[in-house]
């Protein structure tokens, strides 16, 4: 909304205040002003002209040499390239040193050899919008009317010594979507009182009801519909004031008719429209709902089709305007309008915004509907129209209103009592200042029985409940007043077990050096189901915005990966990245897709970089592998994790495994396949994703103290001879199961493959610890256990070497 | 026999002085000190001495050798020091030249920023809840005083999956599942989380961001509480100097709403580009939770209020670390993630 001081002005007193600070104090009592904006701002020195003469410029086709006269200095030469510059306008000149928006100056020059001492203007070149500056200037220069005076400043001719306040309005605050609305804000902030049109004129003695019938056959759509009869009624410009007003509010002049539906809209907040009586041809108006496919072609040109829940104004027999929302073609006004019917309605909101969206066409007239308009401005409303076309259209106003109103006109009542206010509040506001407060308002108030009875006027739709009461007093009683506190009751927080267990992963992920990164839960259908470890139905969006972000992601990997790929790209080749993030699986009973959390993670690049020692090492598997270890010694479940070998798409089939907590699957780890790695530019990269949500519901002991070890642990090695596809893991398994209780780890401790081996075979080490808490073992003891172990190994035709 | 005596220290103490290495030092300790040494023979010699001579000639044996003894510690503790002075020089190095590095990563820094908010709020005796990204149209709108029609729930604002699901567009359905999980219990809880917008994604709109939200709700809880409690979040985020203002505003699930601005970190108030010379910055939305809110869950409106709040990590990120394109938290660039090593508090 945006409000012209001037205009302002009219209606209230704003003390003199300086801009600023009256768009300080309406911001802080809850209208939020966005701009303070100076119309004159960066204009000088521009005065009314009059073109005495124009001749075409000798050399060059567009332009046109004018004299003009522009008061003190007399006649000077002016070049002017605008099309519509004639003899005898009057014109807006920008003198030689005058200054427009946009930092011109504007000097004396030549164009193609002839004299120019100065500028003629366009509305767009004093720093108007071109979309507000009348349809006749729109592609050249202004032409002021006959009164202005030659020399004088054209600024103020044109109303732009004015400051405008763009306000920021809430959707609570639909009062000051107009005018008035905005005074009785200011007035209620100023305590000042406002002033509102009078509204006078004189009828002819024809009845409206005469010569027009009305019929409303959707009254729960629009309860109340008031039409007013103007004839004789001449259509030209609107003048200068009135356009003004209009291009500061940020609305186009079109002609008086059509500027004095849009200047009360922006007076009242209430929405008008005008019809060409005669064009109706039926001297009936009959509102009704549309029959589904039903077509009007609007004002804008457009065929619109209707649906069976869409209000249309009818002649009663065809649409001649889309209720609430835009005007019909067919009986639209025109130059040569003589009779006009004024339309002031009540539309009901939400079937206002539900065929403003059905039909694709938002305008002021739906965006107020939208959010209710004062039922009380209905009838002053049209009043005020009709004053207006009999003093600026010459008309004739028909005798009353043709009228239809079942509409309910209560203000809506709230009891409140003032210590559920200050209670609210945390203050101790006298009912005193409460009463002042509600009288700047000018709410109607009664205090009795310990409560205040309050009818909030109908302008202020916002107002139901006792709440909102607490707001109006807080508000313009001044937030900075309220005093800090905190709640009074003391409870303790802490974060849950699943909670801190996850920033327990976070801390030694980030402390073996990855960086925790954050992407899009969105992704494409294509990706969303890539290296997921449970693949289920997908859940994709109604209307995505683009392909790319169009369903929910299964697994964190494919975003980890392009990560990775646009810092490798970015010549960041060490990348070592982590996240924890929610896959979307499947849908529950509650029709919600399964929500799981999942830590994933990616390297690439060198893990070691230590070259004037020589230490330089690639990513590999293992150090991914250790990586997820100890997350997993973080959490005291290392023991309980194993490592199988297993394919997975997208990773290399000899370089992944899925990890399994207690037998169960709860994660993969692999190299990303050749292929993949081509396509992303990447060269050896390493993944994990896991189910972190299962890992962390994983039960452990309570952790307790055990005894350090007191007594000497002895260790035996053996190599063994083994297939070169036979797995580590397993022989580790098979000595541990046969190592008896006096076992206590198992270590691989060197792996050779190689000449010296035969083709196919290869040589795994093994360090094995035993141990006693209770005592020191013996010899014998420890090689009777070792003799079991290699027993179990021959068993298993693992050949000792 | 004296002679003999003092001729053989001056013998050993010369060979002690020339000794050049611990090792040297040593033979002459078992040359002459050993049992087939030339005091050992003395000593053994001495059986031949009268009775009167034995004890004056032992003495002096003794002399002698305690003598040599001496020497040929302190000798030895010089060659021991020498040794060493030589290793450490032998073992110098240039410190200068660049450590092993150890690999660190660390948070992500809208992370940081949630989980200093939650340990804020934990001390203050809130607990941290959470919820699915994925939300049913009722606890996301309907159950936040935003009924069906709703102007402020444009199907065009938020991604609808099915008429009655979408992607959350506020953590605001954490405190609603909350609300009726607590029936009618007091609550203080944060909720932190992934919120989705139909934006498309520049320097300041992404169509993922992070929220945090705060509800509080107990028997007289008011709006002073509200301040004072946002007060502390203002100076715990922006630093002990920092003041906070209230500004009406407007949320359908708040009656009264406000705008919380903090006064500048930059330019404390004076007025600067960061704050727009206003010397304040809006940091976040807050309000005391609508009638409409509480009793859909099953509170008494007339006997409990409550307060909520609801602040955007990002926007919080981007003014404290001066973070210029919210695209940044996104694209997860290395050369940004490495800036946020430092813990504040």
């Amino acid at each position: 909304m945006l409000v012209s001081l001037n205009w302002l002005k009219q209606y209230v007193n704003t003390q003199d205040l300086p801009n600023e600070e009256l768009a300080e104090r309406i911001t802080r009592s809850g209208i939020e002003v966005d701009a303070v904006i100076d119309r004159a701002s960066g204009i000088q020195n521009v005065v009314v002209g009059y073109v005495e003469s124009k001749e075409k410029h000798p050399e060059a086709d567009r332009l046109n040499v004018c004299q003009v006269n522009v008061g003190e200095d007399g006649i000077q030469q002016i070049v002017c390239g605008a099309p519509n510059v004639d003899a005898g306008q009057k014109v807006i000149v920008a003198r030689p040193g005058a200054k427009l928006p946009g930092g011109i100056k504007i000097k004396k020059s030549k164009l193609r050899g002839q004299e120019s001492n100065g500028m003629i203007c366009s509305l767009q070149e004093l720093g108007i919008e071109g979309r507000v500056v009348p349809k006749a200037y729109a592609e050249g220069i202004y032409v002021l009317p006959e009164d202005a005076e030659v020399g004088s400043d054209a600024l103020a001719y044109l109303g732009l010594r004015d400051t405008v306040l763009e306000l920021g309005l809430t959707p609570n605050r639909s009062d000051a979507l107009s005018m008035l609305g905005v005074a009785y804000e200011v007035a209620a902030i100023l305590s000042e009182d406002v002033k509102l049109p009078e509204i006078s004129y004189t009828t002819s003695t024809e009845k409206a009801a005469d010569v027009l019938s009305l019929r409303v056959d959707a009254i729960d759509a629009n309860p109340m519909y008031a039409a007013k009869v103007v004839k004789n009624i001449t259509v030209k410009e609107s003048p200068m004031w009135l356009q003004e007003r209009l291009m500061a509010a940020g609305v186009r002049p079109h002609n008086n008719v059509v500027d004095i539906t849009n200047y009360v809209l922006m007076e009242y907040g209430q929405p008008l429209h005008a019809f060409d009586y005669d064009k109706l041809a039926t001297k009936e108006i009959v509102v009704r709902y549309a029959q589904d496919g039903e077509t009007i072609t609007t004002l804008d040109g457009q065929e619109r089709t209707l649906k069976s829940n869409n209000v249309v104004i009818t002649n009663g027999k065809t649409a001649q305007a889309i209720a609430g929302v835009m005007g019909g073609a067919e009986s639209e006004v025109s130059d040569e309008t003589t009779t006009v019917v004024i339309e002031s309605a009540y539309f009901q909101g939400l079937s206002v915004r539900q065929t403003s969206k059905e039909v694709g066409l938002r305008s002021d007239s739906s965006a107020r509907f939208e959010k209710g308009v004062d039922p009380n401005r209905v009838l002053p409303a049209a009043e005020r129209a009709a004053q207006l076309l009999a003093e600026l259209a010459g008309g004739e106003v028909l005798e009353g209103t043709v009228l239809v109103d079942e509409l309910s006109k209560e203000p809506a009542r709230v009891v409140v009592s003032p210590d559920f206010i200050n209670n609210r509040l945390g203050m101790k506001i006298s009912l005193e200042e409460m009463l002042d407060i509600l009288n700047r308002l000018q709410f109607k108030v009664e205090a009795a029985n310990g409560v205040l009875i309050i009818d909030a006027p109908t302008r202020r739709q916002d107002i139901k409940i006792e709440e909102d009461i607490v707001e109006e007093i807080a508000r313009l009683y001044g937030y900075d007043e309220i005093p800090t506190t905190l709640p009074a009751s003391n409870v303790a927080g802490r974060l849950t077990p699943y909670q801190a267990a996850r920033r327990t992963v976070r801390n030694q992920l980030e402390g073996v050096g990855l960086y925790q990164a954050v992407t899009y839960s969105l992704t494409s259908a294509a990706l969303s189901q890539k290296f997921a470890l449970q693949a289920e139905d997908t859940t994709r969006l109604l209307m995505p915005m683009s392909e790319d972000r169009s369903t929910l992601r299964q697994s964190l990997i494919p975003h980890l990966l392009e990560a990775a790929s646009y810092n490798v790209a970015r010549s960041q080749e060490n990348v070592a990245l982590y996240e924890i993030g929610s896959v979307f699986l499947g849908k529950t009973a509650e029709e919600l897709p399964r929500e799981v959390e999942h830590v994933a993670g990616i390297i690439t690049g060198k893990w070691v970089d230590h070259a004037w020692q020589g230490e330089k090492k690639q990513v590999d598997f293992f150090v991914l592998k250790g990586i997820v270890e100890s997350v997993f010694a973080k959490l005291s479940l290392q023991n309980r994790v194993t490592f199988v070998k297993a394919q997975v798409d997208g990773l290399h089939p000899g370089r992944t495994a899925e990890i399994q907590l207690d037998g169960n699957k709860v994660g993969i780890i692999g190299g990303l396949h050749p292929q993949e790695q081509k396509d992303l530019d990447l060269k050896d990269a390493y993944v994990f994703e896991m189910n972190l949500a299962a890992i962390l519901a994983a039960d452990t002991d309570v952790l307790t103290y055990k005894p350090v070890p007191r007594f000497p642990a002895m260790t035996r090695d053996v190599a063994l001879v083994l297939n070169s596809d036979t797995a580590a893991g397993e022989i580790v398994a098979i000595i541990e199961k046969a190592g008896t209780k006096l076992l206590k780890d198992v270590r691989v401790f060197d792996v050779y493959e190689g000449d010296k081996m035969e083709a196919g075979k290869k040589s795994v080490a093994f360090s094995l610890t035993f141990f006693d808490p209770e005592r020191t073992l013996t010899v014998e003891e420890v090689e009777a256990a070792y003799n079991k172990v290699v027993a179990a190994l021959a068993e298993a035709r693992a050949e000792v070497r | 026999m004296e002679a003999q005596l003092q001729q053989l220290e001056q013998e050993v103490l010369a060979k002690i002085e020339a000794a050049a290495d611990l090792k040297s030092l040593n033979d002459v300790r078992v040359a002459y000190l050993g049992k087939k040494g030339p005091i050992t023979d003395l000593l053994k010699g001495m059986g031949k001495l009268s009775a009167e001579e034995r004890p004056k000639m032992g003495a002096l044996v003794n002399t002698v050798r305690e003598s040599i003894t001496e020497k040929l510690e302190a000798k030895k503790a010089l060659l021991e020091e020498a040794a060493i002075t030589a290793q450490l020089e032998a073992e110098s190095i240039d410190v200068s030249l660049p450590g092993r590095p150890a690999n660190v990563g660390n948070r992500h820094p809208l992370t940081r920023v949630i989980e200093e908010i939650e340990d804020l709020f934990i001390g203050m005796g809130y607990e941290v809840a959470e919820g699915p990204e994925v939300e049913k149209d009722y606890y996301n709108f309907e159950a936040m005083n935003l009924p069906k029609g709703h102007p402020a729930r444009d199907m065009q604002d938020s991604f609808y999956i099915s008429d009655e699901t979408l992607l959350r567009t506020h953590t605001s359905p954490v405190q609603a599942r909350m609300m009726e999980k607590k029936k009618g219990e007091n609550i203080r809880m944060i909720c932190p989380g992934k919120v989705f917008r139909r934006d498309n994604d520049d320097a300041t709109h992404s169509h993922q961001f992070m929220q945090i939200e705060g509800l509080v709700i107990e028997e007289n809880v008011s709006m002073s509480d509200l301040k004072g409690t946002l007060g502390v979040l203002a100076k715990k985020m922006f630093g002990d100097e920092r003041e906070i203002r209230l500004r009406p505003s407007f949320f359908p699930f708040t009656e009264p709403s406000v705008e919380v601005d903090v006064s500048c970190h930059k330019c404390g108030g004076k007025g600067c580009n960061v704050c727009k010379a206003t010397g304040w910055i809006e940091i976040l939305g807050a309000g005391m939770v609508h009638p409409n809110v509480l009793e859909m869950a099953g509170y008494d409106s007339k006997k409990v209020s409550g307060f909520a709040f609801g602040i955007g990590a990002e926007r919080i990120a981007m003014l404290k670390y001066g973070v210029d394109d919210i695209r940044h938290f996104y694209t997860n660039d290395v050369r940004f993630l490495e800036q946020f090593h430092r813990t504040e508090q």
